[in-house]
C-alpha cells in the first residue's frame, strides 16, 4: 500500500480533464469534425408486439441523396472481409435481440429499430423518414409481469422467464423455511414496487462509424469499448483487428451507456458500410428516453420473521423484475438484486427467489445500483417497520442487528475485513441532531408535517463471484521518450473521474508527480481489455492493476538505472533508459534497455493481469460463497417536510455516510456520493416513467423530470474509510452504493411524518393525497 | 428562404452568417461558427446545457431563432476566459472554482452552468442575499446536472462570487475576451 505523505493519493487534486470541460474545449462525439459525415436516424416500430411486414418508401419523395438500410438489404453471413456482414443480433448475454427486425420478423416493443436512414443533413434524413412507412401487424401484447408469468403469450422460451435465482441459507427446502418462519414471534410482511427510471445523462447517446481499408472504426459515447467491440465482431462477422472502438468524451452514463451503445454502433456500421463513408447518429432527447434502457421496474415481496427479542429469525424475499422485450443484461441485474435482497442484517435462515421476465416493454437495463436499489428499498422499509412495530428507535434497531466482521451474509460469505458498520452507525448517530418538530408551517404559511427516516445498506464491489477471474482484466503502464508515463486501460471516464484517479494511483506508485502521467482515451486497438466500466469495479479492480503495473515498471527502471549508473529521479531515469534503448547499435546498458523496449508500444511497458485475492470461493450453481470480494457500507438520514395543502414533499436534510475503503481523491468521491444521492432522491419523489400501451408516454424532459438545483437541500456527505486490503491504498467501490438507500430513507421519513406507509416509488403528491384520505399507497 | 445575412457579435468577434432566420441559435453557433462548447441536452428549453448570454442575459439557445440575434451580442462558454498578456488563458473565476472544487464531472452541463453562473457573479446577483446558497439554487434551477448532485457546483459559485479578483467586465464591454 502506498501511503507516502508526499503522494497524491488521498488528496483532492483537480480533475485532469477539468479545464477542457469548463472552457468548452472538450470534444464530445457530436462536437467532432468528421469530414463528409452523414447523419443517421432510425425508423422505429409503433406497436408493442406484432410482425414487421416491410418498409414502404414513398415514390413521390426524392431518395437520390438518401441511404436506406433494412435487415433485408444487408448481406448477413458473408463476413466483413467479403464486403458483407456477420449475424443480425446484439451480442450481450444472449442472441435474441436483433440489430434490426427483418421483414416478416417479430416486433417485440414500441420504438424497436426497423430500418435506418442516412443523408448528408439531418433535416433531409428526417424528412426522408417521414416518407418511409413501416407496415406492421399488431398482436396482443404482454405489458405486466403478471401477464408475462401467465405465459399465454410467449415472448421468451415457454415461460417468459429470462432468469431465475434461488438462494437458501440455513434450510434445505421450502418446508424448513416455513417452519423457521412459523417459529417467529412476529412476521413483518410487505409488497414493494419500484418503477422504471431513466438515466438522463445530459449527453444523449451518440456514435459514429467510418470504414477504413480493412478496418471499421467506431467512436462514441460509451462506458465499455470492449462490449461494443465484441458486439461488432458478431455484427460485422470480422476478426478482432478489423474493428476498432474508441470512447470519446462521454457526457454521463450511469449504466445507460453500458449495453445500449452496442445497438447504436451496429446501426452506425450498417449505414457506414452502405455509404462507404462516415456516419454519425446522435439521438434527440425524446428518442433517447423512449427507446433506450432504463432501470428495471421491480416487485418485491418480503417477509421478515422476528424473534421476541427483535432479532431476525428468518428472511424470505421474492423478487420479480420486468426485463422488457429482450434478455440484454437482465440476468446480471437480477443477480445483484437478489444478492443484496436480504440486506446487511444477521439472520441464519434466508430464502431469496428472483425472476426476470419478458414483457413487451423496451428492454430495461443497467442503471447505477444494478438491481440493488430495488431490493434495498424493500428491505429497508421492512427493517423500519420492524423497529416501528417493536417501538424501537430505527437507528438503534439497525445497530443491534446489522452485520459485523465475523458474521455471514445470505450466501454464507464470512465477512472478514473492511466492514464499515460500526463507523457508519456512529457517524450518522453523531450527525443526526434533534429530529424536526412534527407539526408546523412552512415559509408559505402552509401547515406541514415533518419526519425523519433512516436507511442502512451495503453494496458488493466488483463483479459477482468469480466474474473478475473469468474476465481477467489487464492494464498497462508504460514510459515513452522524455520520461512521460501513460496508463492504458479500457475503463471509460464518463464523468466519474477515473482518469484522474488512475493518474494519482500511477503517479504515487511510480513516485512521480501526477503531471507526468497521462491516461489516453480508451481505444480497443491501443489499450488492453481491463473490463467494462461497471459494477463499482474501476477504482478497486482496475485501479489495483494500474498500481501493480506502475510499481513493477518502476522497479524495472530503477534496476536498470542502478546497473547503468544513471542518477536522478524516475522521470530522468526513464528518459535515459528509453534514449539508451533506442540508440542505434546499442551495447552494454543500452542494449539491456533496448531489450526491455516493447516493440508493440515502442516503449517500456508493463502489463499486468487480474489475480484474485486469496480465499475467494463462489459456487454459481448454488449461489453460495463469496458473492463479492468486499462490500461498501452506507447510512442515510433524511428529514422531510410535507405541505399538507399541496402534498408536496420538501427534503430539508440529507446526511449520507459511505464507507469507500479509501478516498483516492476525496472531492471526486464526494461528487460520486452526491450525484448518486440526488438520483436516488429523484427516484423516490419525482422520477416516473409512464408506460402507455408499451410506449413511454412522457418521453421528453418537460414531463420526465429529474431533480434540479432547487429540489434538493445542501447535502451532508461523510466519507468513511475502512480499507480493503486488496484495493489500491485500501480503496473499494463508490459508484453505485449512494444510489441504493436514500429512497428508502425518504419513504421511512414520510411514514414518520404522516403515520402512513409508502411502499411504492416514486411517492408523488397524488399518492400522499390518497394515503391521507385513507386509501393506502 | 435565406433572408439577408444575420450580423451579430459572438464573444467579441463580429460575424455575418447566411442562414434561415428560423435556424436555432444553438445550431448557428455549433454548425456555422463551430463553437461546439455550447451543448444540446434536450432541445426544448428544459436542461440549460445550451445556455448563452444574449445581450448579457442568459437564454436557452435551443429556443432562440437566428433571426432574433441580428445586431445583438452573444457570449458563449468559449468567451468566458480571457487571454492574459502572456497569451495564457485566464479562466473566469467561476470556471476556475468549478475545476478546483469538483463542480464539473462529465462536463456536458458545465458550459451552460458556467455561462449562467458567470453572469450571476458578474452582476453581483448574490450580493446581499440572506441565504446565498439558496439564491444560487434558485437562479440556476434552469440548468440540470445529472452527475454532481449540485452541491459542489453551489460551492464553486459561492466561492467565485466571493473571489476578490474582479470577474468579467460588464457584458457590453466584451471586446477584451478571447474569441
Ligand atoms: S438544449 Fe436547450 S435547454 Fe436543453
Ligand atoms: S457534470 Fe455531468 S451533467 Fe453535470
Amino acid at each position: 500500500m502506498q501511503t507516502s505523505s508526499g503522494g497524491s493519493v488521498g488528496r483532492s487534486i483537480a480533475r485532469v480533464d477539468g479545464v477542457a470541460k469548463v472552457t468548452g474545449a472538450a470534444r464530445y462525439l457530436d462536437d467532432l469534425d468528421l469530414s463528409g459525415v452523414q447523419h443517421g436516424i432510425t425508423v422505429r416500430s409503433t406497436i408493442a408486439h406484432g410482425t414487421f411486414d416491410g418498409l414502404d418508401l414513398d415514390p413521390a419523395f426524392d431518395w437520390t441523396q438518401v441511404t436506406v438500410v433494412t435487415a433485408d438489404t444487408i448481406g448477413w453471413g458473408q463476413g466483413f472481409a467479403a464486403g458483407g456482414f456477420g449475424a443480425n443480433y446484439i451480442a450481450m448475454l444472449d442472441t435474441d435481440q436483433p440489430a434490426l427486425v427483418p421483414s416478416g420478423g417479430r416486433i417485440k416493443h414500441v420504438d424497436e429499430p426497423l430500418a435506418l436512414i442516412a443523408a448528408p443533413t439531418r433535416a433531409l434524413a428526417l424528412s426522408a423518414r417521414a416518407h418511409a412507412r413501416p407496415r406492421q401487424t399488431a398482436l396482443p401484447a404482454v405489458l405486466t409481469v403478471d401477464d408475462a408469468l401467465r405465459a399465454d403469450i410467449k415472448l421468451y422460451q415457454d415461460d417468459n422467464v429470462f432468469k431465475r435465482f434461488l438462494i437458501r441459507k440455513g434450510h434445505s427446502d421450502d418446508d424448513e423455511l416455513e417452519i423457521a418462519m412459523a417459529g417467529a414471534a412476529r412476521i413483518i410482511e410487505g409488497r414493494y414496487e419500484t418503477g422504471a427510471q431513466e438515466q438522463m445523462y445530459i449527453e444523449p447517446q451518440a456514435m459514429a462509424a467510418w470504414p477504413e481499408p480493412g478496418v471499421m472504426r467506431i467512436a462514441g459515447s460509451m462506458q465499455c469499448p470492449y462490449y461494443v467491440h465484441k458486439a461488432m465482431k458478431v455484427v460485422l462477422g470480422c476478426d478482432a483487428d478489423q474493428v476498432a472502438v474508441t470512447q470519446t468524451v462521454t457526457g454521463g452514463g450511469f449504466g445507460g451507456k453500458e449495453e445500449y451503445p452496442s445497438m447504436l454502433a451496429a446501426h452506425c456500421v450498417m449505414l457506414a458500410a452502405a455509404i462507404g463513408g462516415p456516419v454519425k447518429m446522435v439521438y434527440d432527447r425524446d428518442e433517447d428516453i423512449a427507446a433506450t434502457t432504463k432501470r428495471h421496474p421491480a416487485r418485491v415481496h418480503h417477509r421478515l420473521g422476528l424473534r421476541s427479542d427483535g432479532s431476525i429469525a428468518a428472511i424470505d424475499v421474492d423478487v420479480i423484475m420486468d426485463g422488457g422485450a429482450y434478455l440484454t443484461l437482465s440476468p446480471v441485474v437480477l443477480s445483484r438484486g437478489v444478492l443484496h435482497a436480504a440486506g446487511p442484517y444477521r439472520c441464519d435462515v434466508v430464502r431469496v427467489r428472483g425472476r426476470a421476465v419478458a414483457t413487451n416493454h423496451p428492454p430495461h437495463g443497467a442503471f447505477r445500483g444494478f438491481g440493488a436499489p430495488q431490493t434495498t428499498f424493500a428491505y429497508e422499509r421492512q427493517i423500519d417497520k420492524a423497529a416501528r412495530a417493536r417501538g424501537e428507535a430505527p437507528w438503534v434497531y439497525r445497530d443491534r442487528h446489522a452485520l459485523r466482521a465475523g458474521d455471514t451474509t445470505a450466501t454464507g460469505q464470512l465477512l472478514a475485513a473492511s466492514v464499515g458498520t460500526d463507523e457508519i452507525i456512529a457517524v450518522i448517530r453523531d450527525a443526526a441532531g434533534p429530529a424536526p418538530a412534527r407539526d408546523g408551517t412552512n415559509r408559505h404559511g402552509a401547515p406541514v408535517k415533518r419526519g425523519r427516516g433512516y436507511a442502512f445498506y451495503f453494496h458488493g464491489a466488483g463483479f459477482t463471484g468469480s466474474g473478475e477471474q473469468r474476465l481477467a482484466g489487464r492494464a498497462t503502464v508504460l514510459t515513452r521518450a522524455g520520461g512521460r508515463f501513460e496508463v492504458l486501460a479500457s475503463s471509460a471516464d464518463m464523468g466519474q473521474g477515473s482518469i484522474t484517479i488512475f493518474t494519482q494511483i500511477a503517479a504515487d506508485a511510480l513516485g512521480v508527480p501526477p503531471t507526468h502521467v497521462r491516461v489516453p482515451d480508451p481505444a480497443t486497438d491501443a489499450v488492453p481489455d481491463s473490463g467494462p466500466t461497471v459494477a463499482s469495479r474501476t477504482c478497486m479492480v482496475v485501479g489495483g492493476l494500474v498500481e501493480r503495473a506502475a510499481r513493477t515498471l518502476r522497479a524495472r527502471i530503477e534496476a536498470w538505472a542502478a546497473a547503468a549508473g544513471v542518477p536522478g529521479d524516475l522521470v530522468a531515469q526513464a528518459a535515459a533508459m528509453i534514449k539508451a534503448g533506442t540508440e542505434a547499435g546499442a551495447a552494454g546498458a543500452a542494449a539491456q534497455a533496448a531489450a526491455e523496449i516493447d516493440p508493440h508500444h515502442g516503449a517500456i511497458a508493463e502489463t499486468v493481469q487480474y489475480e484474485p485475492p486469496p480465499g475467494i470461493h463462489w459456487d454459481d450453481t448454488t449461489y453460495t460463497g463469496q458473492a463479492y470480494p468486499c462490500y461498501g457500507w452506507a447510512g442515510c438520514l433524511v428529514d422531510v417536510e410535507v405541505d399538507l395543502d399541496t402534498r408536496e414533499v420538501a427534503l430539508t436534510r440529507c446526511v449520507h455516510a459511505v464507507d469507500v475503503g479509501k478516498a483516492i481523491n476525496p472531492v471526486i468521491v464526494q461528487g460520486q456520493i452526491e450525484g448518486g444521492t440526488v438520483q436516488a432522491l429523484g427516484w423516490a419523489l419525482l422520477e416516473n416513467i409512464v408506460y402507455k400501451d408499451g410506449k413511454v408516454a412522457n418521453a421528453n424532459m418537460t414531463n420526465c423530470i429529474v431533480p434540479t438545483f432547487a429540489d434538493v437541500p445542501d447535502l451532508e456527505t461523510i466519507i468513511v474509510e475502512c480499507p480493503y486490503p486488496f484495493g489500491p491504498s485500501g480503496a473499494k467501490g463508490v459508484g453505485e452504493i449512494p444510489m441504493d438507500g436514500p429512497a428508502a430513507a425518504v419513504a421511512n421519513a414520510l411514514e414518520d411524518a404522516l403515520g402512513v406507509g409508502f411502499d411504492r416509488l416514486p411517492v408523488l403528491p397524488e399518492d400522499i393525497a390518497r394515503a391521507l384520505r385513507g386509501g393506502g399507497s | 428562404m435565406t433572408a439577408a445575412p444575420i450580423r451579430f457579435d459572438v464573444n467579441g468577434v463580429a460575424h455575418s452568417v447566411e442562414v434561415s432566420p428560423w435556424k436555432r441559435l444553438l445550431d448557428v453557433l455549433r454548425d456555422d461558427l463551430r463553437l461546439t462548447g455550447t451543448k444540446e441536452g434536450c432541445g426544448e428549453g428544459e436542461c440549460g446545457a445550451c445556455t448563452v448570454l444574449l445581450d448579457g442575459v442568459p437564454v436557452n439557445s435551443c429556443l432562440v431563432a437566428a433571426g432574433q440575434c441580428d445586431g445583438r451580442t452573444v457570449t458563449t462558454v468559449e468567451g468566458l476566459a480571457r487571454r492574459g498578456g502572456d497569451g495564457e488563458t485566464m479562466l473566469h473565476a467561476v470556471q476556475r472554482e468549478l475545476v478546483e472544487r469538483g463542480g464539473a464531472q462529465c462536463g456536458i452541463c458545465t458550459p451552460g452552468i458556467a455561462v449562467c453562473a458567470a453572469h450571476l457573479c458578474d452582476r453581483g446577483a448574490l450580493a446581499g442575499a440572506a441565504d446565498p446558497r439558496a439564491r444560487v439554487r434558485e437562479l440556476l434551477a434552469g440548468n440540470i446536472c445529472r452527475c454532481t448532485g449540485y452541491q459542489l457546483i453551489v460551492d464553486a459559485v459561492i466561492a467565485a462570487a466571493a473571489a476578490a479578483v474582479p470577474a468579467l467586465p460588464p457584458t457590453d464591454d466584451a471586446g477584451e475576451r478571447t474569441p
